[in-house]
């Protein structure tokens, strides 16, 4: 139902979330904003059940801006994407695991830009690009086909909407909008929100 | 049960013991091997535990040992723990289904806040009560719209109102609509993978902080409607209307539209045609009316009245119950006048 995509270039990460809410068969929130700010250059993108998206989502948000007030500087991504995955773990065998799916994006001063993926039993993997959901099913061989590692902001923006136009070709759901941010060395930039044409929306985009 | 959190009021010794599972293995005296079993399980809510920060006032709830409420299963006792509580399992049979009928509605527009509700409390196929109440207030400026179980939903209202009068207590002013919601949503996240079913929509308007600045010797009270131009224009985001869903598998998202409920479908269908930002009070009000009525027609486990409460930045107030009987005679009305006025235009 959710979808997730991300793409590393050379010195930046574009990632892109849908922005439905959905509660079986109603859509209840058409602007639903599913990227959490971890830090001034980390986002996390998180689907999956219900209420352990968010919950899941707050409780690590919460613990790096801890780590950086007691500590002084910041987690790198990676670091921040391993803590996440042993939160994770440490759940999963417990009474009460979380079932979420994320993509952790990242800008770090010596490593570059860093884009993991995680997914509900806590695999963990560093890829130049991913997706979550059953529209990665459809988009996941686009990826592989137009991807290089040195692509410009522009081309990436490019194959984000080839990717975003096929699920509106193809996917049976209705995913009419979806945020999307590139994080670079400068930090987090909000894009302009991408709707693919002939995709219904309630009601007209906030253009706040 | 505010007032008794304020003062330190301890429960009695008896009463405590029905309250913590931790001590049932007591002086309770027909402890059969069962309730080793039982203990266990009910200690490994591990969860639960983080909500001891009351110290003493109910939120660990006594959660009987699987095995007493499922007559119907037979259930190996030596199964993992992990199949019997996660929510990926499948939910304990009962001898009979329950079910959430109701068709509630809340939407904001210029005007403030209207909510909707019908008045019909359902049990598997029959209707318990005609006219339960499911808009509550618990304040003058919150409303909160109730669907799912019913007992789960009185009592987590109940709570709520507490843990808000309490926050009021002790910090002089009121919580925000928003700080509402989300501690309504994560007090309700422990019981996430059980049977308690609240999906709540809060209603309300923030009001500018009301400070009572007691030490500068004289009480004043600053309060703003929402529209206030000396309000920065930060707060004026945070003043104003405000519409919350809360459910207890943990969503919480805010919007301009909710409807919940087995009756939401197709209160949907004639809400999203017509709600907008600049209706006025009665046509919001007719509007919020109409789209009970359609659920209430189509949806067998919603009906009888309908409850329709409006909140402004002076408070709510709520309308008298309308029996939905009469909304149906009086279209049927229109439709036969409507048919007659085409008929006789055809003649002419």
């Amino acid at each position: 139902m959710e979808y997730l995509i991300g793409i590393q270039g050379q010195d930046f990460v574009l990632v892109a979330a849908d922005n439905i809410a959905a509660n079986s068969i109603i859509q209840m929130k058409q602007d639903q904003d599913k990227m959490f700010k971890l830090s001034d250059k980390i986002l996390l993108l998180c689907v999956g059940e219900a209420g352990d998206t968010v919950q899941f989502a707050e409780y690590i948000q919460k613990n790096i801006q801890l780590y950086k007030m007691r500590n002084g500087y910041e987690l790198s991504p990676k670091a921040a994407a391993n803590f996440t995955r042993k939160n994770l773990a440490d759940y999963l065998r417990s009474r009460t695991p979380y079932h979420v799916n994320l993509l952790l994006a990242g800008f770090d001063e010596t490593d570059g830009p860093g884009l993991y993926y995680m997914d509900h039993l806590s695999a963990l993997a560093k890829a130049p690009f991913a997706a979550h959901g059953y529209g990665a099913y459809l988009t996941l061989s686009i990826l592989d086909r137009y991807y290089r590692p040195d692509l410009t902001r522009d081309e990436a923006v490019d194959l984000l909407k080839k990717c975003i136009e096929e699920l509106n070709k193809r996917f049976i759901l209705n995913l009419p909008s979806f945020t999307v941010r590139l994080i670079d060395t400068e930090g987090i930039h909000d894009l302009e929100k991408l709707m693919p044409v002939g995709a219904k929306l309630l009601a007209p985009a906030p253009s706040s | 049960m505010a007032l008794q959190d304020v003062s330190g009021f301890q429960d009695t010794p008896m009463s405590h013991m029905w309250n913590s599972p931790a001590s049932l293995s007591g002086p309770m005296g027909d402890t059969t091997p069962l309730l080793d079993m039982a203990d266990e399980r009910i200690l490994g809510w591990g969860r639960f535990k983080s909500s001891e920060r009351d110290g003493g006032v109910p939120l660990r709830f006594f959660i009987p040992p699987p095995q007493s409420s499922v007559p119907f299963r037979c259930d190996n006792r030596h199964t993992s723990l992990s199949s019997l509580s996660t929510s990926s399992s499948p939910p304990t049979r009962r001898p009979f289904p329950l079910s959430h009928g109701t068709t509630t509605l809340a939407f904001v527009f210029q005007g403030g806040v209207i909510a909707a509700a019908d008045t019909r409390a359902s049990c598997s196929g029959l209707v318990a009560c005609p006219s339960a109440q499911k808009i509550l207030p618990i304040h003058s400026h919150l409303l909160v719209t109730t669907s799912g179980s019913g007992a789960d939903c009185m009592l987590w209202e109940r709570i709520l109102a507490r843990e808000i009068r309490l926050y009021q207590l002790r910090h002089g002013r009121r919580l925000s609509i928003t700080g509402s919601a989300k501690l309504l949503s994560h007090m309700l996240h422990p019981f996430k993978g059980t049977d308690v079913c609240v999906a709540a929509t809060l209603c309300g308007w923030d009001v500018e902080e009301v400070r009572v600045e007691e030490f500068k010797g004289k009480r004043v009270d600053r309060m703003g409607s929402g529209r206030d131009d000396s309000i920065s224009p930060a707060k004026r985001d945070r003043c104003g209307p405000k519409l919350f869903y809360v459910c207890s598998d943990g969503t919480r998202l805010q919007g301009e539209l909710f409807s919940v409920g087995s009756g939401s479908p197709y209160a949907y269908g004639v809400l999203d045609g017509e709600v907008r930002w600049s209706l006025n009070e009665e046509e919001a009000i007719s509007l919020a009316r109409e789209a009970v009525y359609r659920a209430t027609h189509r949806d067998a486990y919603s009906g009888n009245c309908v409850d329709l409460f409006h909140i402004t930045a002076q408070g709510y107030c709520r309308r008298d119950r309308e029996d939905l009987r009469e909304e149906y005679h009086r279209e049927r009305e229109r439709v036969l006048k409507r048919g007659k006025e085409e008929s006789e235009e055809d003649k002419k």
